[in-house]
């Protein structure tokens, strides 16, 4: 049965903003082991769903902020791959001309504040952004994605607290991944059965939804931001997923924490697959449509290598330029 | 005009926050209680409470929040209680509100101030009595003031809220009801400037702060003994305004520093390490400091009074360097 919320139009491009994030996350993992890009590397694979099932409901000028493993959030909200991969390559050419680096994608004409690396730090600067819309009487919606290994942060508390106490029109996206770096849920988190829970005792209305699912992502976001829009208050959203990859570069995709067998379940349940599976058996697409796509994303991903590679790196003077506004 | 400190403070909140819509005030105890010392009095009856908000006691979160806003538009006054609770806040301080600028290659902006008074006042105890500029200072993204007079600190307060960066407003409890003459009407007081609050010809010494009244008390008991002393006031800690001091060292070739703070990296050790560089050849002695001790705050009060620089301290350098050859 075709579900109301199925456009075709719709559906394909959910399916190729997932497919752009993947092979974007791919190449920049095989950059990474060429030394094109340094430092940390957390990659979203695994997770596509949930960045982009919230970025659709999302109007341009609404908020969203992101934590350290933010290229999956920064892609599906429309920046240029081009400028994302040269600031992974720390080129001038980046989004931040190479000041930022991966875990601190900004583009501000986008409405992404950011990526922040300090667990649990950027959730109250959304209720800030959020604070701020309500208080210029903008009829605007904050989304503030985090993974579950920031829930038992205190800032992340200080923030639930404000955002029910001012009723901010903040969305919480905890991606629950199962695991904080190597550390799994039960043994970080006292409610970790019920993640949400953490915010219902804020009394914040709060959901689970199948993170793997881009269509019930995309659908309880839509619900939840209008009802943010109009004046209700904070939502949160308790997103199931599960990282394919390692916490980064140099954590294998399993060993010391999980098993290849547990990562191999989980890859049954790819989002890519399942939306795959839902456009093919509802007749949304073809096996030829997909294809296609695959190879539009394909030329945008390597095109952004390109781009990256060929670009300078930033000047020197530019190491004391912006710490100050003049 | 004759006003206290106190005043000043809420005189130029209060005109800026008339000027300009996105400017609030955000923090404990600010609005209906009317701030924990009165420095926001009457604010939440003129501004409303959109304007004039009462926090939880949530440091982290609030100040987080500020910064936030400030990143959408907005230009926020944070009150802490005191400067203390600072770092409580202080993940957001560094982390955010002095980063995002340059962590975003110029997009974002965070124009914000967040005050409250520093140092000891009476007994407060360990917690309660803390000078941490030198903390702030240390950190670049950030602007770090620290006014002594309620001239001074109406003009500068003034100035930080119009600043585009993120701004560390250092007030002293024991200032606030403080008096002094306050010029009539609007004036700023450009960030970065120094004062010769008084002009001598044998020692310099640099104060801010509550620090500054020491010096000037020393100077004047120094005067009726025959020392000339100048005493200068950076008023702003970061930038600091090197050649101002500069200039007077050049002229008295002793340099004494005196600041409430610890003296291990205190600011005078930056200020000392800057004054060698810049004109060495012109000091006649090595610079003194007259620095709080090392010690957590005591409570009991001769325990305290002996932790904290002194009248006859300060005499006591002074009188060192003028000695020395």
């Amino acid at each position: 049965m075709i579900m109301p919320s199925m456009d075709r139009s719709d559906v394909l491009f959910l399916y190729r903003q997932m497919l752009l994030i993947r092979r974007f996350e791919e190449k920049s993992a095989e950059m990474y082991a060429l030394a094109k890009i340094a430092g940390f590397l957390h990659l979203y694979i695994g997770e596509e769903a949930i960045a982009v099932g919230a970025m659709a409901a999302l109007r341009p000028d609404d908020y969203a902020i992101s934590a350290y493993r933010d290229h999956g959030h920064c892609l599906a909200r429309g920046s240029n791959p081009d400028q994302v991969m040269a600031e992974l390559f720390g080129k001038a050419t980046g989004l931040c001309h190479g000041k930022g680096g991966s875990m601190h994608l900004v583009d501000a004409p986008r409405r992404f504040m950011g990526g922040y690396a300090i667990v649990g730090g950027h959730i109250p600067l959304a209720t800030g952004l959020a604070f701020a819309t309500k208080y210029q009487k903008l009829d605007l919606v904050t989304v503030c994605f985090f993974g579950e290994g920031a829930i038992p942060s205190g800032q992340a508390h200080e923030a639930l607290n404000l955002a029910a106490l001012w009723k901010l029109p903040v969305i919480f996206v905890c991606e629950n991944n199962r695991y904080g770096m190597g550390t799994p849920a039960e043994r970080a988190i006292a409610l970790y059965a019920d993640v949400a829970g953490t915010a219902r005792s804020y009394g914040i209305m709060a959901e689970r939804v199948d993170g793997m699912d881009v269509l019930a992502v995309r659908d309880v976001m839509r619900r939840v931001v209008e009802q943010a829009r109009a004046g209700q208050g904070p939502f949160f959203i308790e997103a199931m997923t599960y990282r394919f990859m390692g916490h980064s570069m140099s954590d294998p995709a399993h060993g010391h924490y999980r098993t290849k067998e547990e990562v191999e379940e989980h890859r049954n349940r790819d989002p890519l697959l399942l939306l795959k599976q839902t456009i093919l058996s509802n007749n949304l697409g073809t096996d030829a449509d997909l294809l296609q796509l695959e190879r539009e994303v394909g030329e945008v991903v390597t095109a952004a290598v390109k781009f990256a590679d060929e670009s300078p790196f930033p000047i020197p003077s530019e190491l004391y330029h912006d710490v100050l506004a003049d | 005009m004759l006003m206290s400190y106190r005043e000043a403070l809420n005189q130029a909140m209060r005109e800026e926050m008339r000027r300009d819509s996105r400017i609030f005030l955000i923090g404990e105890e600010v609005g209906y209680y009317q701030g924990a010392f009165k420095v926001s009095k009457g604010f939440v009856e003129e501004f409303g409470p959109q304007r004039v908000v009462d926090t939880p006691i949530t440091e982290a979160g609030f100040t987080g929040l500020a910064v936030g806003a400030a990143m959408a538009g907005l230009h926020p006054i944070v009150e802490l209680m005191t400067m203390n609770f600072a770092i409580v806040a202080l993940d957001q301080i560094v982390n955010n509100a002095a980063k995002i600028r340059y962590m975003s290659g110029g997009q974002l902006s965070v124009p914000m101030v967040i005050r409250g008074p520093g140092s000891a006042a009476h007994q407060l105890g360990a917690q309660h009595s803390q000078s941490l500029e030198a903390w702030f200072c240390h950190v670049p993204g950030l602007k770090v003031i620290a006014p002594a007079t309620p001239h001074d600190a109406k003009g500068l307060l003034k100035s930080a809220i119009r600043d585009k960066n993120p701004v560390i407003f250092i007030e002293a409890q024991l200032l606030y009801g403080t008096k002094g003459d306050v010029e009539d009407g609007e004036y700023t007081i450009p960030i970065g400037v120094a004062e010769v609050k008084r002009a001598g010809r044998d020692v310099t010494i640099v104060a801010y702060s509550k620090m500054l009244l020491l010096a000037l008390e020393a100077a004047d008991q120094l005067s009726r003994e025959g020392i000339e002393v100048e005493v200068i006031d950076p008023r702003t800690l970061k930038p600091l305004d090197l050649p101002t001091i500069v200039a007077s060292v050049k002229k008295t070739g002793r340099l004494v520093i005196v600041e409430e703070g610890w003296r291990f990296c205190g600011l005078g050790a930056q200020i000392a390490e800057s004054v060698y560089t810049a004109a060495f050849d012109y000091l006649d002695a090595p610079i003194q400091r007259v620095t709080g001790e090392e010690v957590p705050m005591p409570y009991s009060r001769p325990l305290e009074d002996a932790a904290i620089p002194n009248k006859a301290r300060v005499i006591e350098a002074v009188k060192a360097l003028c000695s020395a050859q």
